[in-house]
């Protein structure tokens, strides 16, 4: 189970001045159960990218397989791959329409045409996973907090069962402590149910704190496909792309140059503080 | 899909037409608009036509991306052939039923329809070669007369700005709602007319909720940039006329000229 991209490449208003080459020839393969973090500079390619996966863009050139499957081919079933790839938009509370948050996260199981059991059982499952207590309900979507509004439309596409999440920036705009729920949920799902994510962020300390695999955009093109400690070595390169390296890598590096031989690879906190520790302690000379 | 729907949009490029006065461009429309109803013959056709593709090639707005704009008016433009084909009297040329095709119906019906197809080309050149900022300082200089009989000028093409400015925004916005949606599954496609209807409200529900939040974000920083309207207001950039813009006057009295001239001689 694996979703495969052959030399993808897709272009905005071909032929016209707008014309934008958004995806340069991206070779990727995304294997079962891997949780993946995609950064890049806004206007990157990150969102055309990702949208192309579960097929709601379709690529210029190349080919993209699911599961072995061209998803480009006549008798592929679109809507079976987008209930397989669900897709959680950047701002996903904007897409709220309904009038209780239950009919809400319902909306994608009843576009799958599950018996109404089902949608009922999956909808409440969503909500359970997304920490949405039972008091909320039947309360309109509308009403909600924030934090609370992004966690039901999240649990609108967890509903649906996908094999692959794929986040557009689930934290952008909220504060530290909705930030860390939603993630903290994330991993956790990731971690329990054994589904592939894919988190596209902005911060790397998230990144760094929860993927196992980095896929670094700049201009359309992949340039970096590594773990995050192999990425964030590189990390003079990431600034000269707009982007940076965790806080702490830069503090490991500092000390490194004033004399003192800790490791650079700690990309979080916990990391870097067991390796100053083990320099303290003089384990390391 | 949506990205299809051009009228209202600004294609950038650098043309003496988008440099002209916003002035000049709006008054030119309107008397090529007028212009296109001035005549009945086929020589005024072919005046009105050298008038515009000259403008059009002049203007390296390419002409497929003006033709795009015809697209969302087609339903418009069907039914005014429609009715034209099958609703003027004259000499019948094929009949069925109550249905019948004149010799008039089929002249006026073409004729009508060049002149919608032009006049729609006309005005999307218009909002293809001048900003929505420009367009709506030249609305507000071409309308300031009317200020003395207390129309509220300013505020009109405030707001017209500000509509046009939205479009191509709520356009994004409709992509963007319309592929959630379907990420979750929705079709927007397939279906009878009850359905398809139906299908909308997952659209049409976020899509007004975040037209009142724009509209109330937007409405906040204007007041904290302390707008209070139009008066006593100056501009950076106040419109002034080139020669250019005297020339394009010319231009344009010259093809008037031309039309009103034909119409006496034939």
């Amino acid at each position: 189970m694996s979703i495969i991209l052959d030399k993808v490449n897709y272009k905005y208003s071909e032929s016209t001045v707008y014309e934008k080459h958004a995806l340069k020839d991206i070779n990727l393969k995304i294997n079962d159960g891997e949780f993946i973090g995609l950064i890049g500079h806004t206007g990157s390619g990150k969102s055309t990218l990702i949208q192309h996966l579960n097929g709601l863009m379709k690529a210029t050139s190349g080919a993209i397989y699911y599961n072995g499957e061209d998803i480009y081919a006549k008798d592929f079933n679109m809507r079976t791959l987008r209930s397989k790839v669900g897709l959680v938009f950047q701002y996903p509370e904007h897409q709220l329409f309904e009038t209780s948050v239950i009919k809400d996260v319902s909306f994608g199981p009843r576009n799958l045409g599950l018996p109404d059991l089902e949608i009922d059982l999956r909808a409440y499952e969503a909500l359970k996973q997304v920490g949405i207590g039972e008091d909320l309900i039947d309360a309109s979507p509308f009403e909600l907090s924030g934090g609370q509004k992004r966690r039901v439309a999240i649990a609108g596409v967890l509903a649906m069962k996908p094999e692959v999440l794929i986040l557009d920036e689930p934290t952008a705009g909220l504060d530290p402590k909705g930030r860390d729920e939603i993630l903290d949920r994330i991993a956790l799902l990731h971690k329990e149910q054994k589904i592939t994510v894919i988190l596209v962020s902005h911060s790397m300390e998230d990144v760094a704190k929860y993927v196992d695999r980095i896929l670094v955009m700049n201009k359309g093109e992949l340039i970096f496909d590594n773990t995050p400690k192999n990425v964030f070595a590189h990390y003079k390169e990431l600034e000269n792309i707009g982007l940076a390296a965790p806080q702490v890598t830069y503090v490991m590096n500092r000390l490194r140059d004033q004399g003192i031989r800790v490791s650079t690879s700690p990309t979080t906190i916990k990391e870097a503080k067991e390796e100053i520790l083990r320099w303290a302690k003089g384990e390391i000379l | 899909m949506i990205r299809d729907i051009t009228i209202g949009q600004y294609y950038p490029a650098d043309s003496v037409i988008h440099r002209l006065d916003p002035r000049v461009k709006l008054i030119g429309t309107l008397l090529f608009i007028i212009s296109l109803f001035l005549f009945n013959h086929f020589w005024g056709y072919v005046v009105a036509s050298i008038y515009l593709f000259g403008i059009i090639k002049i203007s390296k707005v390419p002409f497929k991306f003006i033709v795009k704009g015809l697209k969302s008016v087609m339903m418009i433009f069907l039914f005014t052939l429609v009715f034209n084909l099958f609703m003027t009297p004259g000499t019948v040329l094929w009949s069925f039923g109550f249905l019948k095709i004149t010799w008039e119906g089929i002249r006026i019906a073409i004729f009508m329809g060049i002149r919608l197809t032009y006049l729609i080309l006309g005005s999307s050149l218009m909002t293809f070669t001048t900003t929505p900022n420009n367009l709506t300082d030249g609305l507000e200089s071409v309308m300031g007369p009317l200020n003395k009989i207390k129309v509220p000028v300013h505020e009109i093409a405030m707001m017209m700005s500000i509509a046009l400015r939205f479009i191509p925004i709520l356009l994004e916005e409709t992509d963007k709602i319309m592929k959630a949606q379907t990420a979750r599954g929705a079709d927007f496609e397939t279906g009878g007319l009850v359905k398809r209807a139906k299908s909308m409200i997952p659209l049409l529900v976020p899509l007004f909720v975040s037209a009142f939040r724009r509209a109330n974000d937007l409405a906040m920083a204007m007041e904290a940039r302390c707008y209070q309207g139009g008066h006593g207001r100056t501009k950076m950039n106040p419109l002034r006329y080139y020669k250019r813009d005297y020339l394009s006057f010319g231009v344009m009295a010259v093809y008037l000229g031309v039309l009103i001239g034909l119409n006496i001689l034939l």
